[in-house]
């Protein structure tokens, strides 16, 4: 009847179990006070009259029906979860990397970014590994960490991964081939600074520990005799 | 050939089949044919059968159906934990768990101290050789 919404109204009735009230038909009555109401009115139970519908514009029928009829789609409102970071894998953790370019290289761990991919760094003085973005199920975390004090990765995230957008050239003829050449090589200055401004303090952590450096310049095979399911990473 | 370890009170034996692999227990007592009442300090003594047990060199000193705080006395005073140890069938299973344990930079630098090893071996080796040859 209305077309506001009420404000969901506390039972006056406590169930003793699912289905049993604890207070009779003429209980309730009189405790919801509809004695009173119906004192208040005479002894009649107030009544309205039905409100007068709002105007609707007259809606005319529609010139083109299609020829079959299409079933819409279902509403989906499901949002993705943000991915679930491994416990094992902490800022510092060293991981093994198993697919792609750098399948088998060992790699520290810097953050997890908000697509949920994993931001990595080789150092890349250590295994040519730059600052790259990895995803968790292509990567084995082991227990060894770097210690990972002072390193700042706040500027990384998604966006500092995207493709540059390229420009659209004009078709010359001849110097079609060699324009496009020259643009693709080169690695703007900054992100070699960036790596180098992360790499010198994982470096120096890397350095303390023996062999680590040579661990981490190293790529992970398996041998003859070793079972993936029964190793300790 | 003769048997030299024989089921008997007191044999400490270790368990090869089920819950408690790798744990040693003491037989305290022979159920039947085929099953003994074993016991240990860390666990409530039970029955299990022979076919679960690998027997061992070790026997201590105990009555049948010992109480659990002489059992202990008992095994303190074989020092059974030590014996086992220094054995050579205990330390190789010590060994092999710790080599199970290992993590992946552990099995690098094992790696690296074989290479090293190898090398100082060869190196002997070759020096062996030049004097024999000189």
């Amino acid at each position: 009847m209305a077309a506001k919404a009420t404000v969901p109204r506390k039972t006056r009735n406590p169930d003793l179990i699912r289905g049993v009230g604890k207070y009779s038909r003429s209980k309730m009555y009189h405790k919801r006070g509809l004695w009173a109401i119906k004192a208040k009115n005479g002894g009649v139970f107030p009544r309205h009259d039905a409100r007068p519908a709002a105007e609707t514009a007259l809606v005319k029928p529609p010139k083109f029906y299609p020829a079959d009829d299409v079933k819409k789609p279902l509403v989906n409102k499901h949002k993705p979860k943000p991915t679930k970071l491994r416990a094992s894998i902490t800022p510092g953790t060293v991981l093994i990397i198993l697919a792609g370019r750098f399948k088998g290289k060992r790699v520290v761990f810097l953050k997890q970014l908000s697509s949920g991919l994993l931001l990595v760094t080789g150092p890349f003085k250590i295994n040519g590994v730059p600052l790259r973005r990895v995803n968790q199920s292509y990567v084995i975390g082991t227990s060894t960490k770097v210690d990972f004090s002072g390193v700042n990765v706040d500027k990384f995230d998604d966006k500092y991964f995207a493709k540059a957008v390229e420009k659209k050239k004009k078709k010359g003829e001849g110097e079609f081939f060699e324009a496009e050449k020259e643009e693709k090589n080169v690695l703007p200055h900054e992100k070699k600074d960036d790596q180098k401004s992360v790499d010198t303090l994982l470096i120096k952590s890397i350095e303390t520990v023996p062999d680590l450096k040579t661990y981490l310049a190293a790529r992970f095979s398996l041998r003859s005799g070793m079972k993936p399911h029964e190793l300790v990473f | 050939m003769p048997f030299k370890r024989y089921v008997e009170i007191g044999r400490v034996a270790l368990v090869n089949y089920g819950e408690d692999y790798g744990r040693l227990v003491v037989i305290v007592d022979v159920i039947d044919q085929n099953r003994a009442l074993v016991d240990a300090p860390d666990m409530v003594r039970s029955q299990m059968n022979f076919k679960r047990l690998s027997l061992t060199d070790i026997k201590i000193d105990i009555k049948r159906v010992p109480k659990k705080r002489e059992l202990l006395a008992a095994m303190e005073a074989a020092d059974v934990k030590k014996k086992w140890e220094s054995s050579s069938w205990g330390r190789k299973l010590i060994v092999q768990k710790r080599r199970a344990s290992l993590n992946d930079f552990d099995r690098f630098k094992l790696v690296l101290a074989k290479i090293k090893r190898a090398g100082l071996v060869k190196n002997e080796l070759s020096k062996l050789k030049k004097e024999v040859a000189a």
